[in-house]
């Protein structure tokens, strides 16, 4: 056999001379030209001249040659819609054959034709094949409605394919119940809402017997799609671990890391102090060891995995440091991975091992590799101070091998090593100097001019370094040029005699000579700072700067817990939601790990949503990723540090000036312009808006929110005094007085049932109109005696938030009617929109950033809370009770700031900065995210800390 | 699912292109070629990101096999398929090569449209697949009822990789232990790390639908049964059992009787398979001992000693032993004296190769070498590469012993006595390092 001969016919006429074939009488022959004509398409030739000839060859016995006519209709059938309905008989006839291996060919084959007239066709012998009794034709069925879907879903439902590919779920061959469920999965993806998938226990149940007995491939649909499944609670959550875990040992690799993804998802549910939740945790270890064996593409695709795993739970791999090590040949992409994968689990025990290999790393020839080497260097010195020294030491000895491009990365690195330990190493400036030359890229030259600036005081030519940077200004990166603007202001202060000539030199490049609007402000910042106050000058420049994290490069913890949920996939390849990669409606749809089991979590790694009301106290450093850093740095820093990979030392080019600089001189003047402080903590228009935790609804109700006013309405964690809201003479002698209170959770709405009248009362009952809220009486009202004469009874009604929603005003109106025996009553009262405040309100530190810099503008409000006296922990304790949540705190010139979140009941969060002033006790509240339900909820917060 | 998959020679001509999905144009074809194949740049990834679309390549010598598709695919599975795909394809016509596809174009694609469907991987056991899909072109059409009713109840059945009616007349069965170990060592002679990954090998020529049994000495099986106080008998030297870390399993092993009972039972596919891997670390028989001594005479010259020590028994002979000592890059000059075997030193590889046809457990053997440098004036330090080795010895350095493999075939008059076995244990080298 040596079919290349077809490949090679390249003379023109061929058409003609094929179409003479494959009419003719011979069947060798005939079968030879469709061959010619596969291989023609192969190549890209336009063979759809040959439509009805190719077709005519469809009626044969001959297997080989129809297999090889519906691969040519499956190529061209589409540009022939009208030719390929002469297919459709031979089709329908074939879905009758005897034969099932023809039958299941037919109606595969009939699928991939995309032409709307056949799909009609296909119809009844689809249907037939669903039910044949064979088995191979069953599971082919089984994903031709799957494709007919993908051509029209309409047709797919008014047909009932879909509950036909249902009941397969149920076949006796695990293949078939493989296909269904591969099929079934890939429709519901386009319907997002629909109970396609309707997975209960039983389904599952079969699922994990069809999971032992199926091929492979069946067995990665499966789990992918038990993995869309949330389990009751966490017994069943466990029998499902226990099912799963022997497919960790299979030898498909992607079964296995089907597998993990099942079971880091619903390890999520398991209580951390169940014994079986450990030995879980061991298990995973070894199989993900195992993956690093495999071929070098499939290792690559793990270790992006792992990459992922490690940073939801570092426990399971933290002892596997050294499998992670680079091997001389490994591709390329697995070492930079590898690389990756060492910093995440570099620990003061393993330091020396992995310092000792990055050194070896970093003499390698890979530009990118050697480069990540160096900067992991750098990484650990910040993350494992005992490892310092070595690596600053490490670092100098690469400089000195003068290979341009490590120098470069390695000064880049040791700038953030000051960062971290301030006056420890600045011994090793002045070879750092001795390389000024040798840097031409702009991150390494921005380092090095922070360097210089940072410490002009202690390098005699400071001066002159700098100068010898700005006579090419205007050449420079943005990037280099704030920093040297920044650097020459600093020397300035530090040095005022020497070097005024210099200052005015860059101030001016800077504010007149630039276009840059950035840099413009900046100096203009400056220059009006230093002609006006050079004292505050000196306050605001040379502040101290907050620390830098140990952690960089940290995936988002929404995200990562997105991409745990897609383990195995693409997402999970790229660190990205599919709905960055994918079109269309595939994929859009979020997915979120289960709700996690309550005890002993706080342990945890980095997490979201982890902590309770008790949980540690808010942390007081704000680390580079920080709320100050992140904040203040966004619309000032260079372009340049918005780029994706974001890279640790770029933001500190500006932070070294705002960190430390700006938020000092707005503290300065809080009474004055605090509008400043709120400019510019607002995000820039172009920043995405990504706020996950406000659905859809929350925007359309939170325009309504916008009348709202308030009520003073006491409330929180002590419950106000009852108000009279029904009067007796209104409501023939019923008197109803109320309040509102949060318990443990739960909205209450506290009555007192007074009878004024002179019969007894019964049959009680309440009713809630429609509200801004949804508030709705989670229970009857529970008044089982009647009510006799003057006498008064408490009730405690539960109030739930599904109920139906309407705006009110004034925003939180709510219209009550109580019936009982005489008659029905109606009157209104307001709850305190703090009753709304959810306990799981306190909002992740790195969310609350990225959602702190999206708030718009015109969001923002901001009044002061007069004539209290408490002191911020206080206040911070107190607005716990009320679920409003602190989750940072700093000091700034005897002010205490709070960055606090609250979230409401219908998903909206709100998030809000607090002053305090020590020696003037005001209260500032500034900043929410939802402006509409800001003056509802001022008015409320007096109350609530007093 | 997988969009569409394309078979490429290493100009980027296009071999075979079967697309099973709408999303995925001819211009994709085009965009790969000219993306991966064609780019200037070394290959950074086996994923690439054109235009929304994803491309998945694996590269077999010079052939491009390349999977597409646009929506967010299990990677690990297109990963596993397309090595699959390769698998089958080898198993049906031998080297991946230009010549072997063009030959066979018509064949591929009758397996693909067989394997994938919409993008979905079916069956792909080639046991399976050689029963319908030939090279002479597909069977089936003069079958009788009954046969093709066997070849669909076997493609789609629980025992995939195995076909019915299989006959021979001398059963027979070939068990092979390969082990690979790798070590790192200290110029002390401590040893950094050392793991052996192993794999069992199974060439089976049995008749019918056989039910196998693999036992070997697992720590925890062995354990299990001590505790029953029953087996092992004492006396026998060396070690008794191994501790494995991990193991995986071909598809045709029961994993959950695996996992619950740790016992290996299966039906295995006609003809040569990988019935497991496993990774071990612990006590692991270091089949040669490394030790390396340099000296710095002057800045012009080293002087290099290396003794390698045999660690296994006397009886046994090591293989293909090759000893690779990494010189400085200013070398102008070596002189090489060893005891055994030839030495040379290999200025294109900046190393002294050192050859050794056999040698025996406990033996050691002596080189010496000194090397004449040039005089630099690179401050950098020579940043003296690990010593390593290559051998082959014929035992599994890391004590895994195959206690049985049992056949049971009930409706076939033959039993466990009548099967003949063979097993085999063959350590390598893998990386086998020691600084110096």
């Amino acid at each position: 056999m040596t079919d290349s001969k077809y490949f090679t016919t390249t003379k023109k006429g061929e058409i003609f001379e094929l179409k003479a074939e494959l009419n003719s009488d011979k069947k060798e022959k005939k079968k030879e030209a469709v061959k010619k004509v596969i291989a023609s398409m192969t190549v890209g030739k336009d063979v759809s001249a040959l439509f009805p000839d190719v077709v005519n060859c469809m009626q044969t016995d001959n297997l080989e040659l129809k297999k090889l006519v519906y691969l040519y209709l499956m190529n061209y059938a589409k540009s022939q819609p009208d030719m390929a309905i002469m297919a459709v008989n031979t089709f329908v006839k074939d879905c009758e054959d005897l034969n099932p291996l023809i039958r299941a060919l037919a109606v595969r084959t009939m699928g991939c034709i995309r032409v709307d007239k056949i799909t009609e066709y296909l119809c009844e012998p689809l249907r037939k094949c669903l039910k044949d009794e064979d088995p191979y034709v069953r599971k082919t069925a089984a994903v031709c409605v799957a494709k007919l879907h993908d051509i029209n879903a309409q047709l797919v439902e008014d047909q009932g394919f879909l509950d036909t590919l249902k009941d397969l779920i149920s076949d006796s061959n695990p293949m078939v119940v493989a296909n269904a469920v591969a099929a079934l999965s890939e429709i519901a993806e386009s319907h997002p809402n629909s109970n396609l998938l309707d997975l209960n226990p039983q389904t599952i149940n079969k699922l994990l017997t069809a999971l032992n007995e199926c091929t492979e491939w069946g067995q990665i649909f499966i789990l992918d799609c038990l993995a869309s499944y949330l389990p009751r609670d966490d017994r069943e959550s466990q029998s499902i671990c226990e099912r799963v875990t022997p497919r960790l040992s299979h030898a498909n690799s992607a079964v296995v890391l089907s597998a993990v993804k099942v079971l880091m998802k619903f390890m999520e549910m398991l209580p951390k102090d169940l014994d079986y939740y450990g030995t879980l945790l061991k298990k995973l270890a070894p199989p993900l060891v195992t993956l690093l064996s495999a071929e070098p593409e499939l290792q690559y695709v793990a270790l992006r995995n792992i990459n992922l795993i490690v940073q939801k739970r570092p426990e399971i791999l933290k002892h596997e440091m050294k499998v992670f090590f680079v091997k001389y040949n490994d591709p390329i992409y697995v070492k930079l991975e590898k690389l990756d994968i060492m910093i995440r689990l570099a620990s003061q025990a393993n330091i020396a091992q992995v310092l000792a290999e990055l050194k070896e790393y970093a003499t390698e020839v890979d530009v990118d590799f050697v480069r990540k080497a160096v900067r992991a260097i750098g990484r650990c010195a910040i993350k494992v101070e005992q490892s310092a020294e070595r690596c600053v030491s490490t670092l100098l000895d690469l400089i000195q091998t003068k290979v341009n491009y490590v120098v470069q990365e390695a000064i880049v690195v040791i700038k953030d090593i000051f960062r971290k330990y301030p006056n420890k190493y600045e011994s090793v400036i002045a070879t750092l100097c001795e390389n000024l030359d040798s840097l031409d890229e702009p991150e390494a030259r921005a380092a090095m001019i922070w360097i210089v600036g940072e410490y002009a005081e202690r390098i005699d030519n400071a001066d002159e370094l700098l100068e010898s940077f700005l006579e090419g200004f205007h050449d420079e990166s943005t990037q280099v040029q704030l920093q040297l603007l920044t650097a020459i202001v600093k020397l300035f202060l530090k040095k005022p005699t020497e070097t005024q000539e210099l200052v005015q030199q860059v101030l001016s490049l800077a504010t007149q000579d630039s276009d840059n609007p950035d840099l413009r402000d900046r100096g203009y910042i400056y220059w009006r700072l230093l002609s006006t106050d050079p004292v505050a000058a000196k306050e605001v420049v040379l502040a101290e700067k907050p620390l830098i994290s140990e952690e960089t490069d940290l995936i988002e913890p929404t995200l990562l817990e997105e991409l745990i949920c897609h383990i195995g996939t693409l997402a999970s390849v790229y660190h990205k939601p599919p709905s960055a990669f994918v079109e269309g409606s595939r994929g859009v749809q979020h997915k979120r790990l289960p709700p996690r089991a309550g005890s002993g979590e706080s342990t945890e790694s980095p997490d979201v949503g982890q902590s309770g009301p008790s949980e540690a106290p808010p942390a007081v450093i704000p680390s580079q990723g920080d709320l100050l850093g992140d904040l203040l740095n966004l619309d000032l820093a260079p372009p340049t540090a918005t780029v994706p990979s974001v890279q640790p030392s770029m933001q500190m080019g500006a932070m070294d000036l705002l960190g430390g600089g700006l938020d000092s001189l707005l503290g300065g003047d809080i009474g004055g312009s605090p509008s400043m402080g709120a400019g510019l903590g607002a995000a820039p228009a172009a920043m995405p808006a990504s706020l996950g935790g406000a659905p859809a609804v929350g925007g359309g109700l939170g325009d309504l929110f916008d009348l709202g006013g308030g009520v003073g309405m006491p409330t929180g964690s002590y419950v106000a005094p009852k108000t009279v809201w029904l009067l007796a003479m209104k409501a023939k002698g019923l008197e109803i007085s109320g309040t509102f209170a949060r318990r443990g959770g739960i909205i209450q709405m506290d009555l007192s049932l007074t009878n004024k009248a002179m019969s007894v009362m019964t049959d009680f009952a309440i009713q809630f109109n429609r509200n801004s809220f949804g508030l709705a009486p989670a229970g009857p009202l529970q008044v089982l005696t009647p009510l006799s004469p003057n006498q008064t009874i408490d009730v405690s009604l539960p109030l739930s938030t599904s109920g139906p929603v309407m705006k009110m005003e004034p925003l939180n109106n709510l219209q009550v009617a109580v019936k009982n025996n005489i008659d029905v009553f109606y009157f209104s009262c307001q709850y305190p929109l703090s009753l709304l405040f959810v306990e799981d309100g306190k909002m992740d530190r790195q969310v609350f950033l990225a959602t702190w810099k999206d708030i718009p503008n015109d969001n923002e409000a901001q009044f002061q809370i007069k004539d209290i006296h408490l002191n911020s922990d206080v206040a911070s304790n107190k607005l716990q009770g009320s679920n409003i949540f602190t989750i940072a705190k700093r000091t700034v010139e005897g002010q205490d700031m709070l960055y606090q979140s609250v979230k409401l009941t219908n998903g909206i969060w709100v998030l809000a900065e607090m002053r305090i002033q020590t020696g003037n006790p005001n209260y500032t509240w500034m900043c929410w995210r939802r402006p509409h339900v800001r003056e509802c909820v001022s008015q409320n917060d007096s109350p609530v800390i007093s | 699912m997988i969009g569409g998959l394309f078979i490429y020679n290493h100009k980027g001509e296009v071999l075979i292109s079967r697309v099973y999905r709408d999303d995925i144009g001819r211009n994709a074809v085009d965009a790969f070629r000219v993306n991966v194949i064609h780019a200037r740049q070394q290959v950074r990834s086996p994923v690439t990101n054109i235009a929304r679309t994803s491309f998945f390549h694996v590269k077999r010598s010079n052939i491009w096999l390349a999977a597409v598709t646009k929506q967010n695919v299990n990677a690990a599975m297109v990963f596993e398929f397309l090595y699959k795909m390769c698998d089958v394809m080898t198993a049906y016509f031998g080297k991946i090569s230009e010549e072997n596809i063009k030959n066979n174009f018509v064949l591929i694609y009758e397996l693909l449209d067989e394997i994938l469907d919409f993008g979905y991987p079916q069956n792909s056991e080639t046991g399976a697949l050689k029963t319908f899909i030939t090279q002479q072109g597909i069977k089936g059409q003069h079958q009788t009822k009954e046969e093709q009713s066997q070849i669909t109840s076997q493609v789609t059945g629980q025992i995939g990789w195995r076909r019915e009616g299989i006959k021979y007349r001398r059963n027979e069965l070939f068990l092979d232990v390969l082990e690979s170990v790798n070590l790192l060592m200290s110029p002390q002679g401590q040893v950094l790390s050392a793991h052996v990954s192993g794999r069992v090998v199974m060439k089976s020529y049995l008749s019918g639908m056989p039910e196998c049994k693999f036992g070997m000495n697992d720590k925890i099986v062995i354990d299990k049964q001590g505790k029953g106080g029953t087996t092992d008998e004492p006396g026998k030297s060396g070690k008794q059992s191994i501790a494995i870390d991990d193991c995986t399993f071909h598809q045709c092993v029961r994993l959950s009787k695996f996992d619950s009972e740790r016992s290996i039972s299966f039906i295995p596919p006609d003809g040569e398979y990988e019935l497991m891997r496993y990774r071990t670390t612990k006590d692991i028989i270091l089949p040669f001992r490394v030790i390396p001594l340099v000296r710095e005479v002057g800045r012009t010259k080293l002087e290099v000693k290396v003794v390698i020590k045999s660690n296994f028994k006397p009886s046994l002979l090591a293989q293909k032993i090759e000893v690779r000592i990494p010189t400085p890059l200013n070398t102008s000059g070596v002189q090489v004296i060893c005891m055994k075997g030839k030495a040379k030193y290999k200025a294109s590889e900046n190393a002294i190769v050192w050859k050794i046809k056999r040698m025996a457990g406990m033996k050691e053997s002596q080189i010496s070498a000194e090397i004449e440098l040039l005089p630099t004036n690179d401050k950098k330090k020579w940043a003296r590469p690990p010593i390593s080795m290559n051998f082959e010895v014929p035992f599994a350095p890391s004590g895994l012993k195959v206690r049985y493999l049992k056949v049971f075939e009930s409706k076939l008059n033959y039993s466990d006595h009548d099967v003949i076995k063979w097993v085999r244990y063959i350590g390598r080298s893998g990386i086998y390092e020691t600084r110096c």
